[in-house]
């Protein structure tokens, strides 16, 4: 079985969020990046795969050369090749249409992303990667099975899960349920130095025009003092009366 | 050249959700002097949504269709956006719109923007504003293309009827058998709770509950209010809670018009799981808790000694005001 993890570069949860040049870019300085967490957990999937059933991962970004290190890191964690779409990940339609360019050159089997990254938050690639190709889609996946061409995988939906069955080729949008948070993988020495030795191979970028604009960003209003209440009859009050929620 | 609005519903019935993207669907259609289709599937009293501003509705009756299918339901809304030459598509953000969403812009080339938080800031290019890095900021986004697909924040723009003379006409969608590739073995559906995605108010545990044993005051709360569980992540870390109350950065968002933390530090994934509630109450015993800067109101004290004696003051309130 041959897997493409996709790795979106992203802002440490812990970031605090800030713009530069007239609140039109992201204020990268101070910010640690990350493997974005819901493909993290799709990684961790990939390399169950590898080790229970025989497979070969590999890991992708699109992005400039800043997000070499992420990409080293999935290749610390197991990933046998990196690959790196060299454009800057504009909109999610068109980082979705670089994607389908190299998954329908790979042959993959299985394609694996995140349900969305924590940056945009617009959970638009997998569902644009798996249109793109003609693949089957689950989104929100917490779990998921492989046996020859056949997939069995589990989607939340709200208030429940649902069980569906499909086939591969596959691309799943997955989340925190396809493994534990437990079963996480800290890159050890042994793979820090493996990695570097790995193939992480720079694609140029299909043409292909964005479908969307970001122009500006701005931070939410500054928040009023909390108002400290000591009876719950003063908090019942204030939430009826106030602010109208009860 | 009308704005489709695709309305969810749930056993035949139409959602709230549904109902807030059509009154937003009416007021894009104004902005733009034009008229509001709506798109329901399998859905009863559709003309309730005239009530909202629809001027239209297509109407699907399709046993097939009876299940969510995210590819079949693109398929569906896009031959209608073409029907009707819609040039903006108005979804939610649900788990099930944002299945479909990205689906249905591949099949009409358009852009989409999720999570968007108000009417947009111009027409001619659409300029919309929309949550970003899990509430901690907004972007503005233009679309470059000729159909656009929005999808709403939930309770970013509100319910609000205008009555609008309503029409409705059966849709029968050519649907091919690729969009019936997977097929549902099972729904395991909670029926009787109130879920994170849909509840108004939510009432969340943190450690501070000490135990999942303790979890008894959380239920009774909710249960008083007409509330949804949740949970912060160290909770369904250590399993005490299941996945999918985890609220978070890598959980879920919550746009409840009202969240009660109850014995959470709130840390900053958390809070900006749910930056986008209206109104936010914390009950702590730790008075130099994080949460205290971000919460709207706030009790310091034994969560064992408040939230007990909180629901049955509700339950009092409720008796004498409904």
């Amino acid at each position: 079985m041959k897997i493409l993890v996709c790795i979106s570069h992203v802002p440490d949860t812990t970031s605090k969020i800030n713009f530069t040049d007239g609140d039109t870019k992201f204020d990268t300085s101070g910010v640690q990046f990350v493997i974005n967490p819901n493909d993290e957990f799709g990684l961790t999937r990939a390399m169950w795969f590898k080790e229970k059933q025989g497979a070969t991962v590999h890991v992708i970004n699109v992005g400039g050369a800043e997000t070499e290190p992420t990409l080293r890191k999935a290749l610390a964690i197991g990933a046998d090749e990196a690959i790196r779409i060299n454009t800057p990940a504009v909109d999610g339609f068109s980082v979705a249409k670089q994607l389908a360019h190299v998954v329908k050159e790979g042959g993959y089997d299985l394609v694996i992303a995140g349900r969305e990254s924590i940056d945009y938050n617009g959970g638009m690639v997998p569902g644009m990667l798996a249109k793109l190709t003609g693949n089957n889609f689950v989104n929100t996946c917490i779990g998921l099975e492989i046996d020859g061409e056949k997939a069995t995988a589990i989607r939340e939906i709200d208030g429940g899960k649902e069980t569906l069955k499909t086939s591969l080729p596959l691309v799943i949008g997955g989340q925190k349920g396809i493994v534990e948070e437990s079963d996480l993988r800290i890159p050890n020495m042994r793979g820090i130095m493996q990695a570097r030795t790995k193939p992480l191979t720079v694609k140029e970028p299909i043409e292909s025009n964005p479908e969307t604009a970001t122009v500006g960003f701005e931070k939410p209003a500054p928040k009023g003092q909390v108002k400290l209440v000591d009876s719950v009859d003063e908090l019942i009050n204030l939430l009826h009366n106030e602010a109208k929620v009860i | 050249m009308s704005v489709l609005v695709y309305t969810e519903s749930e056993e035949r019935k139409i959602k709230k959700i549904a109902l807030e993207a059509v009154s937003y669907a009416k007021a894009i259609a104004d902005q733009m002097g034009t008229t509001v289709t709506a798109v329901c599937i399998n859905a009863d009293n559709t003309s309730e949504l005239g009530k909202y501003g629809a001027s239209k509705v297509l109407e699907v009756s399709n046993d097939k269709l009876a299940k969510f299918n995210g590819e079949a339901y693109a398929d569906l809304i896009a031959q209608a956006a073409k029907k009707e030459g819609a040039k903006i598509v108005v979804m939610t953000s649900s788990a099930n719109s944002k299945f479909l969403a990205p689906t249905l812009a591949v099949d009409l080339n358009a852009g989409f923007v999720p999570n968007v938080v108000g009417l947009p800031e111009s027409t001619s290019p659409l300029k919309v504003k929309h949550s970003v890095f899990t509430n901690k900021a907004f972007a503005y986004t233009e679309f470059k293309t000729d159909i656009s697909i929005i999808g709403l924040g939930k309770n970013s723009f509100g319910v609000k009827e205008n009555e609008t003379s309503i029409t409705s006409e059966a849709f029968s969608p050519n649907l091919d058998s690729h969009d019936f590739d997977m097929e549902i073995v099972s729904v395991d559906k909670a029926t009787d709770q109130v879920t994170i995605a849909d509840a108004e108010i939510v009432v969340s545990g943190g450690r501070g509950l000490k135990g999942p044993e303790n979890w008894g005051i959380i239920e009774d709360l909710a249960k008083t209010l007409g509330a949804a569980t949740a949970c912060s992540k160290p909770v369904s870390d250590m399993g005490w809670r299941p996945h999918s109350e985890h609220v978070g950065q890598t959980g879920k968002p919550v746009a409840a018009n009202l969240y009660i933390a109850i014995g959470i530090s709130g840390a900053i994934q958390h809070l900006a799981g749910i930056n986008a509630s209206k109104v936010k109450v914390v009950i702590n015993n730790d008075p130099e808790a994080p949460f205290f800067k971000a919460a709207d109101y706030g009790m310091v004290g034994d969560a064992f000694e408040i939230v007990p004696k909180l629901t049955e003051k509700l339950k009092e309130f409720k008796a004498q005001n409904n």
